[in-house]
């Protein structure tokens, strides 16, 4: 276990406005770390301290190992970045913009051109890598962003909104790249889609106003969302005292007066005790349906609490 | 070397635009008809020198203003070159590649410099080539037309060190490119109250961009204008790699 990031009591300040405040977390290699938060809770102006391109107002970052201040030359060899926006030098083709790219982070020269097939053929821009960048669809700009931030194989890769701007096809293929190259590497991705973090993710961190809530893996995660709900719809009124009895069940809501919420336990699930005891009442079931509940609602749920 | 990697791919990218191709030509048109203009005078001058003892030569009337003329004309051009050099790339967010990149603002700062250096060293080059010609029907002074060639190249080298500060402070290129044309201009005319009323400031006398060119083209290298050369590209190197490391801070 080898720690990649560490980042201690992280401040910053954009004149009075707090940005961030006190963000404190680790990556360790082969974590995919997921960032959530909504708009302007902080998640590009940590990415941009991460990436050196943004100086903390206080607080401390190592990179592999390496103090992003102290040592910045070392800290950054080990950094591959994905900004919001991918800088791309748009008069440039694709072969000599990473050919610059690979240059810059000092792959040595015998390795350069392998370093670029591979990356990319890993991004799938083999058949346009001699066309300038500027001609290129914006899915196809941002897979260049991409296959720039691996390109010189860093142990540290963090991507700003990977996915932006590309179809549901190439959305998979990255996400399966993602996967791929968290095995090896420690990966940071910020993302407004939850489904993303549950997809590719082996953490989850989200941030609100500038503060983290949450830091968990994402089987902790879905301990957390150990709850499962149902919706049960009878002709005759139920006796809501009755059903709660029964083992396994934690707490009831009325909709309707024939319709109601069971929030269960995932671990002792009550459904064919809750059926029978319908039955046998004589309440005259009409449906019963899961209500799935996603990582949207959690999110939610912890942004109110945290507000509130 | 990284600073050389980011200065050749400066360089490259300039002549990947038209705008590279567009000001050689154009510039270089203008610098043929002055240098057409000041041959013809010598020829109608000639048969009157002739006759005058240790009159200027065929140096003194050809070389000195035709440099003089190219500077003027590089103080409006260079501004222009100078613009996009951090703001561009600050303004089209690629900027964020290099300072992720294991590179030091230094670096950065110097390799963007050198780039655009080596285009204006082009369009000095192009002013040399016309008066060595001459060399073909006559003789020219190499002294002072190697005093002439060290002047424009510090010349030229201090407007882009001035061009680069603003692009690195502005927000806009416009106001990068009209910010180092004000200064230029400034410095540049700024020992003209000299001779008014027989006042004489020393201070603006040495500030005075113009007054360091001329001396070093009249032949006569001496050490105070070099140094104010280096000063002057020195100075506003470091004030550009301070200011992109404040970019970080701040921003």
């Amino acid at each position: 276990m080898t720690l990649l990031i560490e980042a201690e009591h992280l401040y910053r300040y954009y004149g009075k406005h707090c940005a961030v405040n006190d963000v404190s977390f680790t990556l360790t290699r082969g974590d995919v770390l997921g960032f959530l938060g909504p708009n302007g809770a902080g998640k590009t102006t940590t990415m941009q301290m991460l990436c050196g391109n943004l100086a903390p107002s206080a607080g401390q970052i190592k990179i592999n190992g390496f103090d992003l201040l102290d040592q910045p030359r070392s800290a950054k060899r080990h950094l591959g970045y994905l900004p919001d926006t991918p800088p791309l030098y748009r008069e440039l083709t694709v072969y000599e913009f990473l050919h610059y790219c690979a240059q810059l982070h000092g792959v040595a020269k015998n390795n350069i051109t392998q370093a670029i097939d591979h990356a990319l053929q890993r991004c799938g821009l083999t058949s346009v890598a001699k066309r300038l960048i500027a001609n290129l669809s914006k899915g196809f700009q941002q897979r260049v962003g991409i296959a720039q931030a691996i390109l010189h194989d860093p142990e540290v890769i963090i991507l700003d909104e990977p996915t932006v701007g590309l179809d549901p096809l190439q959305i998979n293929e990255i996400r399966t790249l993602i996967r791929e190259l968290g095995q090896d590497h420690g990966i940071i991705l910020s993302t407004h889609r939850l489904s993303e973090v549950q997809e590719s993710c082996s953490h989850v961190q989200i941030i609100h106003q500038g503060q983290l809530i949450l830091n968990e893996s994402i089987a902790a995660l879905k301990q957390m969302m150990d709850t499962g709900i149902v919706q049960v719809t009878t002709r005759l009124a139920p006796d809501v005292s009755l059903l709660s009895a029964l083992p396994g069940i934690k707490s009831i809501e009325t909709l309707a007066e024939n319709c109601i919420r069971i929030h269960y336990s995932v671990v002792d699930n009550p459904t064919p005790r809750l059926t029978e005891t319908i039955i046998a009442a004589g309440w005259e079931l009409q449906e019963l349906a899961p209500v799935k509940k996603s990582m949207e609602d959690i999110f939610i749920t912890l942004i109110r609490d945290n507000e509130s | 070397m990284t600073l050389f990697v980011i200065a050749a791919r400066e360089f490259k990218t300039l002549f990947l635009s038209p705008m590279a191709w567009t000001v050689l030509a154009i510039l270089h048109t203008i610098f043929a008809y002055l240098f057409l203009t000041q041959v013809e005078t010598f020829t109608l001058l000639q048969p009157k020198l002739a006759v005058i003892e240790n009159s200027p030569g065929l140096t003194d009337i050809i070389v000195p203003p035709l440099f003089g003329n190219a500077g003027i004309i590089l103080l409006l051009v260079t501004p222009l070159l100078t613009m996009q050099l951090i703001c561009g790339e600050r303004r089209n967010k690629t900027l964020a590649l290099l300072l992720s990149a294991p590179v030091s603002s230094a670096e950065i700062i110097v390799g963007k410099y050198l780039g655009l250096l080596g285009l204006l060293l082009l369009v000095v080059a192009l002013v040399t080539i016309m008066p060595l010609s001459l060399r073909v029907g006559g003789e020219l002074d190499t002294g002072k037309f190697l005093a002439n060639i060290l002047a424009l190249t510090l010349l030229t080298a201090a407007f882009a060190a001035a061009g680069l500060y603003l692009s690195a402070i502005a927000g806009h290129p416009v106001i990068a490119a009209m910010g180092s044309f004000g200064m230029l201009l400034l410095l540049w005319i700024l020992d003209w109250t000299t001779g008014v009323k027989d006042q004489r400031s020393e201070l603006l006398e040495y500030l005075s961009i113009l007054r360091h060119f001329q001396n070093l083209q009249s032949g006569l290298i001496s050490s105070v204008d070099v140094v104010y050369f280096v000063l002057f590209i020195g100075g506003f190197i470091l004030f550009s790699i301070r200011s992109l490391e404040n970019y970080r801070l701040l921003k």
